[in-house]
């Protein structure tokens, strides 16, 4: 349908695009290996890994590190089984009462994280509960728990009805039907939700932020986030190159994965 | 003039102009050596083409073989590789689609689904800066000439097949163009619908005096309704002629095979005399019309179901001895299986009254043809080698 | 299915306890509002007379981020609605997948590195000033997170894909054949979009729309990072309260205040949503 300029402007035009989406990445890697003082590349002074030692050797870079991934997996194993239980009551469900309780579970996706953080904060206070990492998790779950019931829901809409009809038929009991049909569908579903659950609240920032507590209880994003209100040194970009190669690596692996099983 | 009075105040003007002899091809498309590659792949290949003005005109192929390629072509969606496309006698190179004097309609139709019938209709006129009034009038008697009075503010979603198929043919109308360009457009619609819907097309077609190249693959539509049908396979054009002389005096065997059933005696020529051929082949000589240039000595000898006759006795030389199988019934005739002795199979085609009289299957038959009414091509088997 | 909702409902009882206590399901939200509303009404009422003091600077710095948040959301739209629309025309499938994972690549990378990214090239002694000054285009180093400026460019790039995904499923489900009718009409290409692409794309765009808008909005390290003392967000005003002022109450009022901000945007996008697809069903 397209003429062969038109099919060029297109490809300029997402060129571009696909060039102004990663060459700041590229930027704030490269930074980290450039020999300056200021996190650059342009007035390249040669290559240099000191950067990547001051990271290593910072302590406080590696509490952070640790918090985070506590945090995460405190996420993945409350929010994982709060939204998969909560897809599976929105899909009984039906009429007016399954929009309303859709809509409530769907809200916190919606609001703004700093609201979030602010009413766990405020709602765990008044049950005399001190901020810290654990009301980070709570935080985190109340909205990454709808994320996962929206993946799971998804998932459960495409399993065929008849499907447990003729399990039940054949003679199995609920347990076995969930335990043969059900989880079996599901797994993908699950798999993906746990991963997003886990990088999610890797990089959450307002939530985590607001229920904290004090500075000591840094996850990674607040960390690097301190880091450069406080002068930036070059440091913070190798950690940023550390971050993007691992995603960048992750993300591939993934979705190679995923395509050479869908081949066959 | 084809126009008729009742339409005339629809008639754009261009088209009026289709009879006028100072300007004698408004209408008319010429592909000059047209070629068309995606990629290393050659869909049309050196195709000429000439489409008279006002004409209903058929290209009919299997599916892939490039039909629709050559109407994006005409109406401006792709560019030919290389040759020439004029309409109305002009170099239409570089001009858009939106440029162009062509309407066409899509095999699926293409409709906005967002929009009321006569929005659907009205749109080429809107995107002409019509006001509204005037549109919405135009829209009315489109839809009148395509006899769906009343629809003009139901949404598309809540037509019939049928019905949909005349919005886009008013919609294609609107904008006045010289040449109408379908693609399939029957191809969704139900049997009974689908014959209705050509005559139908036909119809408007006399009526607007519009040029209509029509895409098809079904042969029975293409010589139903065409003036002329052009027959191509794997981008290449094999015959243009009028349906009659494509049906009887075939170019091809691809042509012969793919406009309706056949049978086929492949074999040796043995000679030519007076525009008549003998072949020989173990079912023994037969002779037909050669009316095509004939190369070489291997040929193939065709003959319509409907021209051989079944009987108990051999009379005259195209005789071919066999047994009846089967017997299909075909509505209004009945299709009769034969098989000689090789095993080549025969298919005759009786009058339903017939049927009683035919001879068992236990006992050997004759069939029989006219000379007249067979015709001997080159054999495919050479054509692909050349 | 008798044999079935008795196991659903065996799951979600057996769930239920934990619901409260993560405060995750519909309870939760009378729960808080319940908070909200003591917060409001009792201890808060000095709170909200305070704050009334201060509307000139808060209010301003409110509808400043409203006014900064609307502007990126169109300035995201106006670069990403023609990247979905080449994205569909112009890449074949079997490309798609791999364009795709290069294409989400910032988006698994967090929020904080994207505009770090930006913090990085448009600091001072950055690369971006670097190389102007190398050309001759500038003379000496530019101060460019200045006024609002960082901000925008941070959000703009943050959230960009947030539209780009909504707006290329809409327009994938579009049929080809729609865009060609169009133009085989005469339709020139700006109003093959309006007419007809566009129409078609409405519920894409609108909810790629709403996205940006409440993560703008909302954006809180974006802001913190790429603004300027003269720049205020409202999510850092709140912060302020909460974090350095130690004012919980008017944070929490505050917080509600911009909740009710988002929620009216979305209602109000919602509702125009519907009726455009109640014109779809007629
Ligand atoms: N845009 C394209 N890119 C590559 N191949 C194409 C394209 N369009 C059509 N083709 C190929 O060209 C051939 C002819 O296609 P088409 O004209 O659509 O056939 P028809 O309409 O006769 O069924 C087909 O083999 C098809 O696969
Ligand atoms: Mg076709």
């Amino acid at each position: 349908m397209f003429r062969h300029s038109q099919i060029k402007i297109g490809h300029l035009y997402l060129a571009l695009f696909l060039l102004y989406l990663l060459l700041p990445l590229g930027v704030m890697g490269g930074a980290s290996l450039n020999d300056s003082r200021f996190p650059t590349v342009y007035p390249w002074m040669g290559l240099t890994d000191k950067w990547f030692i001051a990271l290593w050797n910072d302590s406080r870079m590696w509490g952070a590190l640790r918090n985070s991934v506590v945090v995460a997996i405190g996420v993945v194993l409350l929010a994982v089984p709060t939204g998969t239980a909560a897809a599976f009551v929105i899909s009984s469900m039906s009429g007016t009462a399954r929009t309303i309780l859709y809509g409530a579970l769907i809200a916190p996706v919606l609001a703004p994280g700093a609201v979030i953080g602010i009413s766990t904060l405020l709602f765990w206070a008044k049950l005399s509960v001190p901020p810290g990492l654990h009301l980070s998790v709570l935080g985190q779950v109340s909205y990454i728990a709808s994320l996962v019931m929206l993946l799971v829901l998804a998932r459960l809409r495409s399993l065929d009805a008849s499907l447990e009809e003729a399990a039940i038929d054949l003679g199995a009991s609920h347990a076995q039907v969930l335990r043969y049909i059900v989880f079996p569908h599901l797994a993908p579903a699950l798999t993906a939700s746990a991963a997003v659950a886990f990088f999610q609240s890797m990089e959450n920032f307002n939530i985590t932020l607001f229920t904290r507590g004090t500075s000591s209880s840094d996850t990674l994003t607040v960390y690097v986030f301190s880091m450069v209100r406080g002068g930036v040194t070059p440091s913070i970009n190798a950690l940023a190159l550390i971050i993007v190669s691992v995603t960048l690596l992750v993300t591939t692996t993934f979705a190679l994965l995923r395509q050479s099983s869908k081949r066959p | 003039m084809r126009v008729s009075s009742h339409s005339r105040n629809l008639v754009p003007q261009a088209i009026s102009n289709s009879a006028d002899p100072e300007k004698p091809s408004e209408g008319s498309v010429e592909l000059e050596h047209v070629s068309c590659r995606f990629g290393s792949f050659r869909a049309i290949e050196d195709l000429s083409l000439t489409i008279r003005a006002g004409e209903f005109f058929s290209i009919l192929g299997p599916s892939g073989c490039g039909k629709t390629t050559i109407l994006r072509m005409i109406s401006g969606f792709i560019d030919p590789s290389a040759g020439t496309i004029r309409i109305g006698g002009e170099d239409v190179r570089g001009k858009r689609a939106n440029q162009r004097p062509t309407s066409l309609i899509f095999q699926n139709l293409a409709l906005f689904p967002l929009m009321r019938v006569w929005e659907n209709v009205a749109f080429g006129l809107e995107m002409r800066r019509v006001p509204r009034s005037i549109r919405r009038k135009r829209a009315e008697e489109l839809l009148t000439l395509v006899d769906l009075v009343g629809a003009e503010d139901k949404m598309v979603s809540q037509l019939s097949g049928g019905q949909r198929q005349r919005v886009a043919i008013a919609r294609a109308l609107a904008v006045e163009p010289s040449v109408m360009l379908l693609d399939e457009p029957l191809s969704a619609l139900d049997l009974k619908l689908r014959q209705h819907m050509r005559a139908e097309l036909r119809s408007i077609q006399k009526r607007t005096g519009v040029t209509f190249i029509y895409i098809t693959h079904d042969q029975s539509e293409a010589l139903a309704m065409s003036d002329r049908v052009a027959v191509m396979n794997k981008g290449r054009m094999l015959q243009v002629a009028p349906p009659h002389e494509i049906y009887h005096n075939p170019s091809s065997g691809f042509v012969a095979k793919f406009v309706g059933e056949t049978n086929v005696i492949e074999g040796k020529l043995v000679r030519i005399a007076d525009g008549f051929g003998t072949v020989e082949s173990p079912l023994g000589q037969h002779r037909a019309r050669v009316s095509h240039n004939v190369q070489g000595e291997s040929v193939a000898l065709y003959v319509r179901p409907e021209h051989v006759d079944v009987s108990r006795q051999r009379q005259g030389d195209n005789a071919i001895e066999a047994r009846l199988q089967d017997v299909s019934f075909e509505g209004s005739f009945a299709l009769v299986k034969a098989v000689t002795a090789h095993g080549h199979v025969f298919l005759v085609a009786t009058d339903n009254n017939d049927l009683q009289r035919l001879p068992s299957n236990t006992e050997n038959v004759y069939l029989h043809f006219d000379e007249q009414q067979a015709f001997l091509l080159q054999s495919d088997r050479e054509q692909c080698i050349t | 299915m008798l044999i079935i909702l008795p196991n659903i409902a065996l799951i979600e009882s057996s769930f239920r306890p934990y619901l409260p206590l993560n405060e995750i399901d519909g309870p939760r939200d009378s729960y808080t509002l319940a908070n909200y509303q003591r917060f409001l009404s009792t201890p808060v009422g000095f709170d909200i007379f305070g704050m009334s003091i201060d509307v000139p600077i808060h209010l301003r710095i409110f509808i400043t981020t409203v006014l900064y948040s609307i502007f990126v959301t169109a300035i995201i739209l106006i670069i990403g609605y023609p990247a979905a629309y080449y994205m569909t025309k112009t890449i074949s499938p079997s490309n798609m997948a791999i364009f795709f994972i290069v294409l989400t690549v910032p988006m698994w990378v967090s929020e904080i590195l994207r505009s770090f990214a930006w913090f990085t090239i448009l600091s001072f002694k950055g690369p971006l000033n670097a190389l102007l000054i190398e050309i001759g285009v500038i003379n000496s180093e530019v101060r460019w997170i200045r006024g609002y400026y960082g901000i925008i460019i941070g959000l703009v790039y943050t959230y960009m894909l947030f539209m780009v995904f909504p707006l290329y499923s809409s327009m994938q489900s579009l049929d080809k054949n729609q865009i060609e009718a169009a133009q085989d009409l005469g339709a020139s290409w700006w109003r093959t979009h309006w007419r007809v692409i566009v129409p078609h794309c409405k519920p894409g765009i609108v909810s790629g729309c709403v996205m940006v808008f409440m993560l703008s909005a909302g954006s809180l390290l974006v802001p913190s990072l790429l603004g300027s003392p003269n720049s205020l967000w409202f999510t850092q005003t709140i912060q302020q309260l909460m974090l350095e002022a130690l004012d919980w109450n008017t944070g929490a009022a505050y917080s509600l205040l911009f909740l009710s901000l988002c929620t009216f945007v979305v209602v109000a996008m919602m509702w125009a949503f519907k009726v455009k697809l109640s014109d779809i069903t007629n």
